[in-house]
């Protein structure tokens, strides 16, 4: 039987759901609306009767606010125009999900395999100017995605005629489970087209190496029941397999560097191996605190004796591009599986993220066709990390935005987790895992559909109008949640050996990668829990279906692990076992239908070659008005979009659960001003040893030069942690590259100078995780952030993410950055330079310049620890280190945290150079410096723990709440906080 | 095990966490009771349901904050449904037997969806008010001020003053079935926490004070025998001075206090277990 439950707010009872959708209307789409109404609609089809489902309607409409209607009720007054959105066919409906649950509780059965519920949202709208065309508009840019949902539009007269359609998105598609061989032996050029038709994202020269280790080997397929060419599931698996997702071909890759400004010419055998690595391995001869890094899903680096600190960043950006809800809530749930993936597997304790956009200012005309206006774009990817962060009950410590035009063409996701890890569990160390031949393959979590098929393969290419939208795969935060507990319960119980999770490539990558701890695996796809029919076997073991994760499990313990699951309510499914016959075979029904030899699928791709050419740009300075106004300009770099509080976006996210909060996200008397660093306890609220965790990111500062791009963005999360009262003993690195596509090719001339950036990006990590001590643990790269939409080429500046996170071993000496009292002294500490090159500032007038931010590391790493040496002397009553607007802005926000005002002498700012100007002194963006107050009893002590370091005595805290500033005595500016606020808050300030 | 046993003989209050399905708050709110004194187990839904576990084997339930079910259908929607259909007899007795039930958050709403607060008449397992959408349609984090009315039967707020919490939700606008409901909310003074001016200390009813838009500027509400009681801020996230979104101004002020104010609630539960329930 087929019925409709239809839910709306009971008469009296406020519809908030419609009054957000009617201000975007008019405030984001500027369309004339009157009213707005919505409904929530649930098409049950059910072999129940009547009686049952009245009781189902009871519960899903809440009988204080809401009224449930089983059918179609006549909305009074009429509405004008109606919109119904529901989902694609086999896209995620999680409102559905729980509504089964719900409907299962109330008839004390399981739904049967005929039975189903699919959700859907009426919004009524009336306006009497609102046309047909407008509500085009507001179904496709605002209240749906065509690459998920659908969207119904009817006006008042065609529904009259017909009412409501059945929302019924029930996947019917039928095909025969069939697999081919994919002949090889064929020219070049039908090679290429095989990769290309295929998605494969493979190249001639990989093309032709799994040519020639299929020559070599048919006898050998012969005796498996294997055709001599590749089946389409090996093809499948050894593309995803050696896709730059997974393989990381360039930062891999032998690249010829030659550098025409010095002449210097040099060959990098590997950029991940010769700098990073390579770095790392020098810190850790003195670093007894590393347990794991970048061998596993996260680093791992000791905590105390009982737990070990696990922490991943990923980026999502090319599903975010084209879903950007979901696409970003599955960036979010997808990184928390990576700590659950590490080790034996770790419990998910804090997130955080980062986002890079285009201005959500855009004029509407400037967006090619096919890409999302940025302010929807930003709209929903928050929508997206706030729901899956928040239904993953996991608080979010440290959140940043940027801007840049250039993001236009692909939005940069930044998503991030830490966990921890028992030191021991069951008597192992909780940071290790192992699998024997003989242990079962079980795959656990949700069902595996179409989605996020060649996901891995996708995002190593260009963005074009037609990318396929399987690619899009939308979280379940509450499935997955559900696993994680239950995961965690067997892992206590030792109920399992091995874990990793599901992510780009699917069961394809997951157990391809076991396969190489114990030397094989052996598992048949027939036992792979569907959402549908109707896959092929290529298409099951590659699915992104989310909330996923692999495990070997002990033939001995299999019963257990099984029987809590079901306890649990999570799907668990033996698909096979693990061998030690070299080779990842899948089977059919028994059928062989790939046999991947693991020497070659891990070993075989050929390395990449590649050319970079580094050539010094020439930028001009901008022209400074000569009557800019210091105020006045202080103030308007205030509102730009990389200095402005994103407090409004920022408070939907939860950073309070689990009661570990120490120095939170947003801080200050009002709460708007982002902290510098955040300071959580680690195990128990009231537990004083805890971790700070920062970030840094600059990406204009690489259209001078990415070498100092990437160091000062080092710095930047490095300095950070110590301007709450961290230090740099146990200090952890992660890097996270999204670069412009950096391979020379036809469509990409300047392929060689991006990959030069690159290059100068990796030699800065080399050189200031050294200097630091500061060790990277784990890194992502992303390397084709280009678009190419309406023959318009689009690529992202390169953009590094550098995220540090350090033990603090008393979150009682945290420091925040809001003066406490009026009184106390106000100190400038580290050295300001005539550097105003890729600057803020110089960004307002229009310009770049050439004096970009240097960094002095082994001058900074001193000063460091002196001020490190006064925070744990409980001597600083606040701190900030400047980093975007410099100084200028530094102790605008300091005063707007305050509440206080605040007096400076900015003339004596320790100085690099002579005679800086007003506006350097203002706005450089000089790195490695501090802005501290003190408490007068305390000064003495505070000036002499600093010792030889460069600092100031330049003002004080004051009553007034202005900020007050001046050189030599002489006023340079004197500004209310109120207005310094206002000018803060007011830029991105809805919700 | 009754709940009048202990392992060591001596006599212990039990505080019982459900969690499973999204709720999330679960190590907090037993680290509470167990800073407040008791002995907290954190117990699956689930196993429950099975019978491996009952309810009366402890004197204190609490309904955690969370997602549970995603909060699809309206927060606490499901795993009410849940609870009435296969927990309800269990339920009962639990109350009969004058014990004590407390709900944050996600907690709060459930009790809320299955009629538990304020249970006017004794009426169980008929919702009487919501927790609706916010006003402004979005989750919200913020710390605000409520102040705990002092002519109330509720156990849990007996002696608080002024506290600062933190709330965390998308639906938390408290709002009744009409106005009558309301008005006798009031009249029986079960409206036990209320947002407040931080100021004036006066009822607010304006954003960010009150941070939902809560009819009456309700934040938390007990049933008549004041033992079970639901709240939307989160006192289980306020367990250390540190917690404080400005305790580093309070200790450049000297006022940094011992412990975290959100204990209170739970030093009262397990206080009136301890005197009425061992």
């Amino acid at each position: 039987m087929h019925y409709r439950l239809e839910i709306s707010a009971r008469p009296g009872f406020d519809d908030p759901q419609a009054r957000r959708v009617e201000k975007q209307v008019r405030e984001f789409l500027e369309l004339p609306l009157d009213r707005a109404r919505t409904r929530e609609v649930y098409t049950l089809f059910l072999d129940a009767p009547v009686e049952d489902v009245r009781r189902i309607l009871e519960a899903f409409a809440n009988p204080v606010t809401q009224t449930g209607v089983l059918g179609e009720s006549r909305p009074e007054p009429p509405f004008d125009w109606m919109i119904v959105v529901g989902f694609r066919p086999g896209v995620t409906d999680n409102v559905a999900r729980s509504a089964a649950s719900a409907i299962q509780d109330i008839l004390g059965r399981p739904l049967g395999s005929e039975e189903a519920v699919y959700t859907s949202v009426e919004y009524l709208f009336n306006g009497k100017e609102l046309d047909a065309e407008a509500m085009e508009r507001i179904a496709w840019e605002l209240l749906a995605n065509r690459l998920i949902q659908t969207a119904t539009i009817l006006s008042r007269k065609e529904w009259a005629e017909t009412g409501v359609p059945m929302n019924c998105p029930k996947v019917t598609f039928q095909a025969e489970p069939k697999v081919r061989e994919i002949r090889l032996d064929v020219s070049d050029e039908e090679l290429l087209e095989i990769s290309r038709r295929g998605v494969l994202a493979l190249s001639l020269e990989e093309m032709k190496a799994i040519q020639a280790w299929h020559r070599a080997h048919t006898a050998e397929r012969r005796e498996l029941g294997l055709p001599p060419w590749p089946t389409d599931v090996e093809l499948e698996s050894i593309a995803q397999t050696w896709s730059e997702h997974c393989k990381h071909k360039i930062f891999n890759a032998r690249i010829e560097y030659t550098d025409e400004e010095t002449g210097e010419r040099s060959v990098i055998d590997s950029l991940f191996k010769t700098y990073i690595r390579g770095a790392t391995e020098e810190i850790a001869r003195k670093a007894d605190w590393l347990l794991s890094v970048f061998h596993d899903n996260a680093g791992v680096v000791r905590f105390n004796d009982r737990l070990s600190l696990v922490y991943k960043v990923e980026t999502h950006n090319s599903p975010s591009a084209l879903d950007p809800y979901g696409g970003a809530m599955t960036g979010i749930v997808g990184v928390n599986r990576d700590p659950l993936g590490t080790g034996k597997g770790a419990d998910l304790l804090i997130n955080v993220w980062g986002y890079c956009f285009a201005s959500p200012f855009t004029p509407r005309e400037e967006v090619p066709r096919g890409l999302f206006h940025p302010r929807r774009l930003r709209d929903q990817v928050h929508k997206g990390v706030i729901d899956g962060g928040n239904q993953s009950g996991i608080p979010y410590a440290v959140g940043w935005e940027y801007f840049d035009p250039r993001y236009l063409g692909k939005p940069l996701v930044y998503c991030g987790t830490v966990g921890t890890l028992p030191a021991r569990i069951q008597g192992e160390p909780g940071h290790a895992k192992t699998i024997l031949p003989g242990d079962l393959a079980v795959m656990v979590g949700g069902r595996i559909g179409k989605d996020g098929i060649h996901g891995a393969t996708f995002s190593s290419e260009e963005l074009h109008e037609e990318s396929p939208i399987q690619a899009v795969q939308i979280g379940d935060p509450i499935t997955q949640k559900k696993m994680v507990d239950f995961l965690l319960e067997a892992r206590d119980r030792g109920l399992y050996r091995f874990i990793t999770d599901n992510g780009a490539g699917g069961l394809s990558s997951s157990i391809g990668e076991m396969c190489r701890v114990c030397g094989g695996a052996d598992i048949d796809l027939a036992q792979a829990p569907l959402k549908y029919a109707g896959l092929q076997p290529w298409e099951i073991l590659l699915s992104e279906a989310q909330e996923r994760m692999s495990l070997a499990v002990p033939p001995e313990k299999i019963d257990a692990f099984l029987d809590l699951a079901a306890r649990r309510e999570v799907e668990a499914t033996v698909l096979g076992r693990f061998t030690d016959s070299g080779r990842f075979v899948v089977r059919r029904q028994g059928r062989v239908v790939a046999a991947l030899d693991l020497e070659f699928l891990h070993e075989g791709a050929p390395q990449m070659r590649l050319r970079a050419v580094w050539r010094r740009p020439r930028l001009a300075d901008p022209k400074i008005p000569p009557k800019l106004d210091p105020a006045e300009a202080l103030t308007r770099m205030l509102g730009r979009l990389n200095i402005c509080s994103s407090e409004a976006k920022a408070r939907q996210y939860d950073h309070e659960v689990k009661g570990l909060s120490v120095v939170k996200p947003y801080g200050g008397v009002h709460g708007n001003v982002p902290s510098d660093a955040a300071v959580l306890a680690v195990d128990q609220p009231d537990s004083a040893e805890g971790v700070a965790l920062a970030a840094g990111v600059a990406p204009r500062y690489a259209d001078i030069d990415a070498y100092h791009m990437a160091a000062s963005v080092v710095d930047m999360a490095v300095r950070r942690i110590v301007a709450v009262g961290g230090n740099l003993d146990r200090m952890a690195g992660l890097d996270n590259f999204c670069w412009p596509d950096p391979v020379e090719g036809p469509g990409n001339p300047d392929g060689p100078y991006k990959l030069a950036q690159l290059v100068r990006a990796n030699r800065a990590i080399y050189d200031m995780t050294r200097a630091y001590g500061v060790p990277c643990i784990s890194g992502k790269d992303s390397m084709k952030n280009d678009s190419v939409v309406g023959g318009r080429k689009i690529s992202i500046p390169p953009t590094l993410l550098f995220s540090t996170m350090a033990r603090m071993e008393d979150v009682r000496r945290a420091v925040t950055l809001d003066p406490k009292r009026p009184g106390d002294l106000v100190y400038l500490i580290g050295w300001t330079g005539a550097e105003l090159g890729g600057s803020e500032f110089y960004a307002m007038l229009g310009g770049v310049g050439e004096a970009v931010p240097r960094v002095d590391a082994p001058a900074a790493r001193r000063l460091y620890e002196r001020v490190a040496a006064c925070t744990a002397a409980g001597l600083c009553r606040s701190l900030h280190t400047p980093a975007l607007g410099g100084l200028g802005v530094a102790l605008a926000k300091k005063a707007i945290a305050g509440g206080w005002g605040l007096e400076a002498d900015l003339g004596r700012a320790p100085a690099r150079g002579p005679d800086l100007s007003l506006w350097e002194l203002l706005f450089a963006e000089s790195n490695s410096r501090f802005v501290a107050t003190v408490a007068p009893e305390h000064a003495e002590a505070f000036e002499k723990t600093l010792g030889d370091v460069p600092f100031a005595r330049a003002g004080a805290v004051i009553e007034t709440p202005e900020l007050r500033l001046s050189r030599d005595g002489q006023e340079i500016c004197r500004i209310p906080v109120s207005e310094l606020e206002r000018a803060f808050t007011q830029t991105l300030n809805w919700e | 095990m009754s709940a009048e046993t202990t392992r060591h003989g001596e006599r212990e209050v039990r505080a019982l966490v459900i969690t499973g399905f999204g709720l999330n708050c679960e190590r907090e709110t037993a680290r509470a009771f167990e800073l407040a004194g008791a002995r907290a187990e954190q117990v699956h839904l689930n196993d429950i349901l099975a019978g491996l576990r009952r309810l009366d084997e402890f004197h204190i339930l609490a309904l955690i904050g969370g997602f549970s079910f995603g909060d699809h259908l309206g927060a606490g929607a499901v795993f009410a449904n849940r609870l009435r259909a296969r927990l309800r007899s269990q339920l009962e007795e639990f109350i009969g037997s004058g014990r004590l039930i407390i709900g944050i958050c996600n907690g709060f709403q459930t009790l809320a969806r299955l009629g538990l607060v304020p249970a006017l008449d004794g009426r169980l397992f008929e919702p009487q008010v919501a927790l609706a959408l916010n006003e402004r349609g979005v989750f919200r984090d913020a710390w605000v001020t409520v102040r705990a009315e002092k002519n109330c039967p509720c156990v849990f707020t007996r002696g608080v003053d002024v506290l600062s919490l933190p709330i965390r939700h998308g639906e938390g606008r408290f709002v009744a079935r009409d106005r009558r409901t309301l008005e006798r909310v009031e009249e029986e003074g079960l409206a036990a926490l209320r947002y407040v001016d931080p100021q004036t200390g006066e009822p607010a009813q304006e954003f960010p004070h009150n941070p939902n838009g809560s009819w009456n500027a309700i934040a938390g509400v007990c049933d008549p025998t004041g033992r079970v009681f639901g709240m939307m801020p989160h006192p289980e996230a306020y367990l250390a001075p540190w917690n404080h979104p400005l305790w580093t101004r309070q200790r450049a002020e000297g006022a940094l206090p011992a412990e975290g104010g959100g204990l209170a609630i739970f030093r009262n539960a397990v206080a009136f277990a301890r005197e009425h329930l061992l």
